[in-house]
């Protein structure tokens, strides 16, 4: 038995590799994605186009101006001379942000009354924009504290003193970067696993798999095991450059870390070979591999959190295996975990590893056609 | 003469437009890609999928609960953005935090009520859990609106009023109540349209190819040309039918207002779907074995599209290698698109570069297209 489903190991990488263009599209696009989406996928706005509009002459106002050109995230595009500037430079795109300055701004801080700053933000991108009017607050807060502290003013009977743990920079990168670690190997096991069994249907040739002494579970294992082991050496990859390239910290377990890979690669090996059971055509394999990833990804808390979800979509994010991966990622690279904190994270891959390959087994043996 | 080629012409395109019918009818995978797809992806996805913490979970401790204390707590409490738990000690609190049941802990130390009398004031001690660094921030920002309005409401009950030297005055312009939803279904109607439009067609030259059937076509007095246009025009039908339910659930189910006019949306949708149809043709084509072509579109739409169109990630904060890159992303442009014409209306300073750059992609992938599959013939 050891012989029959090694040799049938061997056919399927055969069948995998021996194609360069099948090849190349296995190998090369992991690290280039990695590459490109490390950088890409951050919240941490750089160059912010900004355009001020300065009425007032004052001290104060410069002073504040230069608060902004100091700050990195900001990038003085113009200046403007009139209101009706605003409205079409927005419109267009071009700038992020408007800053508009009353003349009486100066006047008013100085006699120690209050002075509006009006923020004008682009809201298309309603994420950006409350990043932006962070950072804006963030930096009219320092002015304050410092006015107020030159001035003579009256200090506020209490602060707020804030810190962030395992990411003291609150740096979005060390977030997504282990999220796109589980995007990528999820989309290297339906690769493998989501169009062979139909490809084997349409060119007939699974007809003949099925009349040798293979049984239908060995042939399940035969075309299982090439996705989990080119997901495990994909993954190992990706890994290293996650941590050697991007410097995102790895402080937690790494066997936590490559138990919660083999589960989820069971996971998602699995439910490849359930669609490819289930597909008839090529066609149909790769609507189902869509139906899983897209939904798969979306929903795992990648980009937006799960706790903002409605109960009911929550609830369906329960049979989302990267959705346990991801926690599984995020704890062990930046929170330190080990296996005591990720038992809760563990078991549901492997339930859902063992449900969709023993349904894709019975699949196996009653679809014949 | 020359009406009676047209005609021919004509009738042979026909024909060629009726088989690739007739061969959707038979496998109705393609009209699930084309109408359940969209209809799947988007409810789940605009049901779920949002940017806006709400609720979250926040752990308080007072070391020696006093009045002010309390006062302080208690204005947390009333914000809907948090759910405040009780801790009687840090310990306690951050063990809370480890295990994830909190996001926040807001810390007033034993001697909080007394040092609030003294000239430099008391401390608000605040961690947060910086692995999601946008919650996290977002977190911050709701915290230090909860302290702005207790100084306030504090100076005006002891008789005095608070003079905060610069006050914000903020304006969000296009989504007034910064909704994330709203350009998130935009988005995701950009990214559902681009998985349409390249998977009902990465697999059909494949197909053809493989099964040979094309050499059997092209011994017909039909051109190549006139085989490519009927599948064009075959999944162009299939993909408007998509389209045109993505922006109806987006405007009737989710209540995305649509602020520009729909007649542009639907001619720039248009010429999306175009780019998108050719470069599944292309990749098609390109791969020639529908297993290679299946690979390619797994491999190359989704997440592309996902990470680099601009649909969540601000493209302006990219490296500039990143940047060029998303030009090669066909739903860069229409997302752009799409969030323009959604909130601000028909800015054709945003809109015309980006319907050029369309018909730009289109017409590459088509050419693509067309170039390799006569030259592959020979």
């Amino acid at each position: 038995m050891i012989t029959r489903m090694i040799a049938l190991i061997y056919k399927e990488f055969l069948a995998l590799f021996k194609d360069p263009k099948s090849r190349l599209v296995l190998v090369a696009p992991p690290m280039i994605q990695l590459l490109v989406f490390g950088y890409a996928a951050t919240f941490d706005l750089r160059h912010v186009q900004y355009a001020l509009y300065n009425e007032d002459r004052g001290i104060a106002s410069r002073e504040l101006v230069a608060a902004f050109d100091g700050a990195p995230a900001f990038h003085h595009m113009i200046t403007l001379q009139s209101e009706e500037q605003i409205a079409p430079l927005v419109d267009r795109r071009d700038v992020l942000m408007v800053i508009h300055i009353g003349p009486h701004f100066s006047a008013d801080l100085l006699a120690g009354k209050s002075a509006p700053l009006q923020i004008i933000v682009d809201g298309r991108n309603s994420n950006t924009a409350m990043i932006v009017l962070n950072y804006v607050s963030t930096i009219v807060e320092q002015f304050n504290t410092k006015w107020i502290a030159d001035h003579g003013l009256e200090a506020v009977p209490a602060k707020l003193e804030t810190r962030a743990w395992f990411n003291p920079n609150l740096e979005s990168r060390w977030f997504f970067i282990p999220g796109i670690i589980g995007m990528l190997t999820l989309v290297t096991t339906m690769l493998v696993t989501a169009l062979t069994v139909a490809r084997e249907r349409e060119q007939g040739t699974f007809d003949q798999l099925l009349v040798t002494p293979l049984r239908p579970g060995e042939i399940l294992l035969g075309k299982a095991l090439p996705g989990f082991i080119i997901g495990m050496v994909q993954a190992s990859v990706i890994l290293l450059i996650a941590t050697k390239w991007f410097d995102v910290p790895l402080l937690g377990s790494l066997p936590a870390l490559y138990t919660g890979l083999s589960l989820f690669l069971v996971s998602g090996v699995g439910a490849g070979m359930l669609i490819s059971s289930l597909a008839v055509t090529q066609q149909q394999g790769l609507l189902g591999a869509f139906l899983f990833m897209v939904p798969a990804v979306i929903l795992s808390g990648f980009a937006t959190p799960i706790a903002n979800m409605p109960p009911t979509v929550q609830l369906v994010t329960l049979i989302d295996p990267l959705r346990y991966f991801l926690v599984v990622l995020r704890k062990v690279f930046l929170e330190g975990a080990g296996f005591d904190v990720l038992m809760g994270q563990l078991w549901p891959m492997a339930v859902i590893g063992a449900a969709t390959l023993t349904l894709a087994s019975w699949l196996f043996r009653h679809r014949m056609y | 003469m020359k009406g009676e080629f047209r005609g021919g012409s004509m009738m042979r395109l026909k024909g060629l437009v009726k088989k690739e019918f007739l061969q959707i009818a038979r496998d109705p995978s393609s009209i699930a890609i084309a109408f359940l797809m969209p209809l799947f992806l988007l409810v789940l996805f605009g049901f779920g999928v949002s940017l806006d913490a709400d609720h979250l979970p926040v752990a308080l401790v007072a070391e020696q609960p006093t009045a002010d204390s309390d006062d302080f707590l208690a204005s947390i409490e009333g914000s809907h953005y948090f759910v405040p738990q009780h801790f009687l000690t840090m310990a306690a609190a951050e063990e809370a935090m480890r295990e994830g049941r909190v996001n926040a802990i807001v810390h007033l130390r034993a001697d909080f009520a007394k040092r609030l009398y003294r000239p430099d004031g008391a401390a608000i001690q605040v961690i947060v859990n910086g692995v999601d660094a946008n919650t996290a921030r977002l977190t911050q920002g709701y915290l230090q609106g909860v302290w702005v309005n207790w100084l306030e409401r504090r100076a005006k009950s002891a008789g005095r009023e608070m003079v905060t030297p610069v006050q914000l005055e903020q304006r969000v312009w296009y989504n007034g109540d910064v909704k994330s939803r709203n350009f998130l279904v935009p988005g995701l109607v950009a990214i559902i349209m681009t998985l349409i439009g390249t998977l009902l067609t990465a697999l059909v030259m494949a197909r053809e190819w493989e099964r040979g059937t094309l050499e059997a076509l092209l011994v017909t007095p039909v051109t190549m040309t006139e085989v490519l246009l009927g599948k064009i025009i075959a999944y162009f039908a299939l993909g408007t039918g998509g389209m045109l339910l993505s922006v109806g659930l987006a405007v009737w189910l989710f209540g995305v207002p649509l602020v520009g006019s729909f007649w542009l949306l639907w001619i720039c949708a248009s010429l999306f779907l175009l780019a998108a149809l050719g470069m599944g043709l292309a990749i098609s084509t390109l791969a020639r074995n529908q297993f290679v072509a299946g690979q390619i579109a797994i491999v190359g739409t989704f997440l592309p599209a996902f990470l680099l169109s601009g649909f969540i990630f601000d493209i302006d904060s990219m490296p500039s290698v990143v940047q060029f890159i998303t030009h090669l992303i066909v739903a860069r442009y229409f997302v752009s698109i799409v969030q323009t014409l959604f909130m601000a209306g028909n800015v054709w300073s945003v809109v015309l570069p980006n319907v050029f750059a369309l018909i730009v992609m289109a017409i590459f992938f088509m050419g693509i297209t067309w170039r390799k599959s006569r030259k592959r013939l020979e």
